[in-house]
């Protein structure tokens, strides 16, 4: 509780300052709309967001999870070749360097305008840079102890990376995946930006700020900011359970 | 360049395995990055023998290739010549046969498994069924007084604790041999003791024969039946004390042999 109201507080304060400060600052409604505003919005088109985030989650959804299957399956083969290694991480750094949402229209114009495949790869090719590095480098990174034991039990290559390097990566692998769950929303929103199906948010956001509705475009953002939120807070549930030998730890 | 087989006469005894010696190393030399211009020499014509159930220190100063040694029996390097003789078989496949047990200076646990899962792990590697690890894990547990930590993860105990865990991980699977290279080398003096009590127990129960690394000189003589004195650059074993006190506890901390063995080594050290 300690824990939690500081932030809540401090949330509610700044509401309340925006408010005042819109109504009593006549600040025009294109440039900030009041909270209120935005609130209100949010209670009538709850019904429109719910769907569209539904569409925006489940594209980042299945782009999240394609992406760290193939990350996670190119970082072992680079983690058990070190040729791999060396040619796939400037690869990586490279494509990673490069803006990839700036791929969404070269991909709406590949595929029909009714199909959902082009957000879901955008949103797989985001993913899958931050996963595969921080995966590489844990894999990378095995203690010469544990590395001298298992050849001393005569463990075979895929024994060690079952039993060793894989659980000793997980950490690593949480830290890309954090950074991946939103970064996939992230995505999976703005490339609706470019064209292609238009029932996301992405594609809401735009259209409210086309009709001059800022209120609804606000509340449209809200509910991706809400939606990046739950990506992020399962990820951080799925690493608690996944790594129980951390969370006793601070007991 | 990997040891000829064990059908050398003078090095491997032909009798049965109960007087079979348990290490032997036969005229090694080890020299590192041989043929570059960083090459170090660090062993040069060591023999060595342990006999069956003999706990055997190996003691000198950094650098002298105590490690090395230890590491050439357990066949995580092999020697530029020479022949090194685990249980009568060349040492890579005793190594393969998981001969020995082996503690590092590190404990080395794995910090996602628990201390039973820890300690079951070569076990789990030897494909021993479930319910036959589970018990032996706790046997071993047990012995070094950890039983009710069973459940604990490594990083939720003391660093004594986690070296008898990788202690009891180095049992598990029964090994004739021991392998320790300074493992209570980053414990404090009160938790050495008790664990140096403790090893000798299991040893004198198990009948494990022993190499043990150190540069501690009371250590090696209260531990050891012969005390292996080397010195450095390139590492030669300069003399080899064997020890006989009373007894192996307090008393024999105190006993007159003792200290003239420590100033027996001490010269030894020195000369």
């Amino acid at each position: 509780m300690r824990r939690v109201l500081p932030p809540v507080l401090f949330g509610l304060l700044a509401l309340v300052l925006w408010e005042v400060l819109v109504t009593a600052g006549r600040v025009a409604p294109f440039i900030l709309p009041a909270p209120s505003a935005i609130g209100a919005q949010i209670v009538e088109q709850r019904g429109n967001i719910g769907d569209a985030a539904l569409a925006s989650g489940a594209n980042a959804l299945v782009g999240l999870i394609g992406g760290t299957l193939l990350a996670v399956c190119a970082a072992l083969a680079a983690s058990r070749s070190t040729l791999l290694g060396d040619v796939s991480i400037p690869f990586a750094a490279v494509i990673n360097a490069l803006p990839i949402i700036a791929l969404a229209p070269i991909l709406n114009n590949m595929f029909e305008s009714t199909s959902s495949v082009p957000r879901r790869l955008v949103t797989g090719i985001v993913v899958f840079f931050p996963v595969f590095l921080n995966l590489l480098r844990g894999l990378r990174e095995v203690s010469p102890v544990h590395q001298e034991l298992m050849r001393t039990y005569a463990a075979s290559g895929w024994t060690f990376a079952r039993k060793v390097r894989l659980p000793g990566a997980l950490p690593h692998l949480f830290t890309g995946l954090r950074q991946a769950s939103s970064l996939a929303v992230i995505a999976a929103v703005v490339a609706e930006y470019f064209g292609g199906l238009q029932d996301g948010l992405g594609a809401r956001i735009t259209s409210a700020a086309a009709f001059t509705a800022y209120p609804r475009a606000w509340a449209f953002v809200a509910g991706a900011c809400l939606l990046g939120l739950t990506f992020y807070l399962v990820t951080l549930l799925l690493e608690r359970l996944a790594m129980p030998w951390k969370r006793n730890l601070i007991s | 360049m990997s040891a000829p087989a064990n059908s050398d006469p003078d090095v491997v005894p032909t009798s049965g395995p109960a007087d079979t010696a348990s290490v032997v190393v036969g005229n090694v030399t080890k020299i590192f990055n041989q043929g570059r211009s960083d090459e170090v020499p660090a062993l040069s014509d060591v023999d060595l023998t342990v006999g069956s159930g003999e706990f055997v220190s190996l003691i000198g100063p950094s650098g002298c290739g105590k490690s090395t040694l230890l590491r050439l029996i357990a066949d995580l390097i092999e020697p530029t010549s020479g022949t090194v003789t685990v249980a009568g078989r060349p040492a890579a496949q005793a190594r393969r046969e998981q001969e020995y047990g082996i503690a590092f200076q590190q404990a080395g646990l794995l910090e996602w498994r628990t201390v039973r899962r820890n300690v079951e792990l070569p076990l789990e590697l030897r494909g021993v069924g479930r319910a036959e690890r589970r018990a032996r894990a706790e046997e071993m547990l047990e012995l070094v007084g950890l039983a009710d930590f069973a459940g604990h993860y490594p990083g939720q105990l003391s660093g004594g604790m986690q070296q008898r865990v990788a202690i009891a991980r180095a049992l598990a699977v029964q090994p004739p041999l021991l392998l320790m290279d300074e493992p209570f080398g980053a414990l404090d003096e009160m938790t050495r003791e008790r664990l140096q009590s403790e090893l000798l127990g299991i040893c004198a129960k198990t009948g494990t024969s022993t190499v043990f690394v150190t540069h501690s000189i009371s250590e090696a003589v209260f531990l050891s039946d012969r005390v292996v004195v080397m010195s450095a650059r390139p590492g030669r074993i300069r003399a080899s004390i064997a020890v006989e006190l009373p007894s192996r506890d307090e008393a024999g901390r105190q006993a007159p042999v003792y200290f003239e063995k420590i100033t027996e080594v001490r010269q030894a050290l020195r000369s």
